[in-house]
């Protein structure tokens, strides 16, 4: 399953000669403090092509949530710009969809419902809406599923739901911010496979925010890290690998090496929260468990 | 169980002071007055009195008053508001229309209809358009919030002067009692719409009327539909109140009537029916929207 150097570095030429779809140029983001202000993103560079499956990594505390919503427009950039197809971006639009963490479907519409609304809100016909949206719930097996509630759904199933709704709206990029880490990770791992399946049969640009560092790897072209403390770019690696496919295991020794640099940029960046005084948290612990 | 329990107690112990001579029962009810000049049948005399007049009329020689233990007439016992509720429900044809209980009770089911559809029509959007944009929350909820403090009853006379006698002022004053605290609490509720859904919807190209119309509203209406049920609460209250302004139909003029002529079983059986209307109505109400939101499992 290995695949050469060669044919690895032919791939990736491959990849960056497409058309870019996405370009961050020098993104900062600023949140008003107590003194001041308090920098999220610093100076954040990056392209990513046509098709490509990026993941963003980073500890916890870096930013990588706040630069998918600045991404998808629910945020304001503080400085930079961010260039979809080479249209800079000013607010949410059809040219990205966004999977969340929280699945986010409408409660009170059925699974169908759901997947029509960004349909609907393009002002499509009601039934041209439906078929559309019952090709996409095929793409993801829910056929069956079309007239079910939400709440009916388990986990795994509510996210397809979310990923189809998505990708019925045809963005070109298709934002996901951690989409599978609610679930366990038998239905992770499933979902893993089916998002990647889905990802080859159409023409999506995929950015992917995870802290599960095995996903990254399994999943991604390409990997952004970031770091804590303003939150920068550390690296953009490229996942010596062919395609990510579903066959992708962790046995590689290239894909093993690959999360092992990745840990190590992560940790080394974590060292310096553990450098901090650590009395305040156990003090709070301690009271805590006074008050249960 | 505990549930129907919370209903039985407090039936037991009024069924027990009613029913059980030796609880309180402070008066005696006058079966033969005797001798004694200034009893006569059926009236109720304090205890302590009733016995001197016995032993008074026993050691003249004259004949002693009779009686058995009473309540205060204000007290009638279960199974006389029970009658009294039966004649309410199956009332006698001769009976003066706005002295049967039914028809007291139909024409203050239609005020508060009338008022709290009037009301809602426009607090509802009202409401919900201030809790959606900021703007006009910020135009509109600062002087709603002043004028909900001005008591309902107090435009009593104004209402009067300009809407006549009749239903216009009654429904007038639901309405003022109403209205101003449903805007805020409408717009409370929709401010607390799921932000996360929100943001979903504009990913999707949701904007602005259309957010609010596909997004906003059905991600709130279950629990705008409970405060719809709290708000008809109060507007019963209010109706109580608007009802004491010069009037000479509806549920509460039948509750002073029947006071005035003494006749408590019956302002009982009114009372109790306005608390089976209000309990039974909401219960029902409850029921309608686990029908209407299957999505939300706790709708109580």
């Amino acid at each position: 399953m290995s695949a050469s150097p060669d044919e690895v570095r032919a791939r990736f030429d491959r990849l960056k000669a497409r058309e870019p779809i996405l370009q961050v140029r020098g993104l900062c983001k600023t949140v008003p403090a107590k003194d001041g202000e308090r920098t999220i993103l610093n100076d954040v560079n990056f392209t990513t092509h046509r098709r490509e499956f990026l993941c963003v990594v980073g500890p916890s505390g870096c930013g990588k949530s706040t630069l998918i919503r600045t991404i998808a427009g629910l945020e304001e950039a503080s400085g930079g710009e961010i260039l979809v197809a080479g249209q800079p971006v000013h607010g949410p639009g059809p040219d990205r969809a966004m999977v969340f963490q929280g699945y986010t479907l409408f409660p009170w519409l059925t699974v169908l419902g759901n997947v029509m609304f960004g349909l609907r809100m393009a002002d499509k016909p009601k039934e041209e809406a439906a078929r559309e949206a019952r090709q996409w719930l095929d793409l993801v097996g829910l056929e069956p599923y079309a007239d079910a509630y939400p709440h009916t759904l388990s986990g795994g199933m509510k996210q397809r739901v979310a990923i189809a709704r998505a990708l019925a709206i045809q963005p070109r990029i298709l934002l996901m911010d951690e989409p599978f880490s609610a679930l366990d990770a038998r239905t992770r791992a499933r979902m893993q496979a089916y998002l990647v399946d889905i990802w080859r049969k159409i023409d999506v640009t995929i950015v992917f925010i995870t802290h599960d560092l095995d996903e990254a790897v399994l999943l991604a072209d390409r990997i952004l890290v970031l770091k804590t403390g303003p939150g920068e770019v550390v690296d953009l690696m490229e996942v010596p690998a062919l395609r990510p496919a579903a066959g992708r295991t962790l046995d590689d020794p290239a894909l093993r090496a690959t999360l092992e640099r990745l840990e190590g940029f992560i940790h080394a960046h974590e060292t310096v929260v553990d450098d901090e005084p650590v009395t305040p948290v156990v003090r709070l612990a301690s009271v805590a468990e006074e008050v249960d | 169980m505990l549930g129907v329990l919370s209903f039985v107690l407090p039936l037991a112990l009024w069924s027990a002071v009613s029913y059980a001579p030796f609880l309180w029962h402070p008066l005696v009810e006058i079966t033969d007055p005797g001798d004694v000049a200034y009893y006569s049948k059926g009236m109720r005399a304090p205890a302590d009195a009733f016995a001197e007049e016995v032993e008074g009329m026993t050691a003249s020689g004259q004949a002693p008053p009779q009686g058995i233990p009473a309540n205060p007439v204000y007290l009638p016992a279960p199974h006389e508001v029970a009658l009294a509720l039966w004649a309410a429900a199956t009332p006698a044809a001769d009976a003066r229309e706005e002295f049967r209980l039914s028809s007291s009770l139909w024409h203050s089911i239609q005020i508060i209809f009338w008022a709290f559809l009037i009301s809602s029509a426009i607090g509802v959007p009202l409401g919900i358009l201030c809790g959606s944009y900021s703007a006009i929350g910020r135009l509109t909820e600062p002087f709603v919030e002043f004028f909900r403090y001005l008591p309902a009853p107090a435009f009593g006379a104004l209402c009067v002067a300009v809407l006549g006698i009749y239903d216009g002022p009654k429904i007038a004053i639901v309405v003022i009692g109403t209205f101003f605290q449903q805007v805020l609490i409408i717009a409370g509720t929709t401010r607390r719409a799921d932000y996360a859904l929100l943001e979903a919807a504009q990913t999707l190209g949701a904007r602005n009327l259309r957010l609010v119309r596909n997004v906003v509203v059905p991600a709130v209406l279950p629990d705008l539909y409970n405060d719809q049920r709290i708000l008809l609460g109060w507007a019963w209250t209010y109706l109580i109140v608007a009802e004491l302004v010069g009037t000479s139909s509806g549920i509460t003029f039948f509750i002073t009537q029947q006071a005035r002529y003494q006749h408590f079983e019956n302002v009982y059986a009114a009372i109790f029916i306005l608390g089976i209307v209000g309990f039974g109505s909401d219960l029902l109400l409850a029921r309608l929207g686990r029908w209407l939101f299957p999505w939300r499992r706790t709708t109580a």
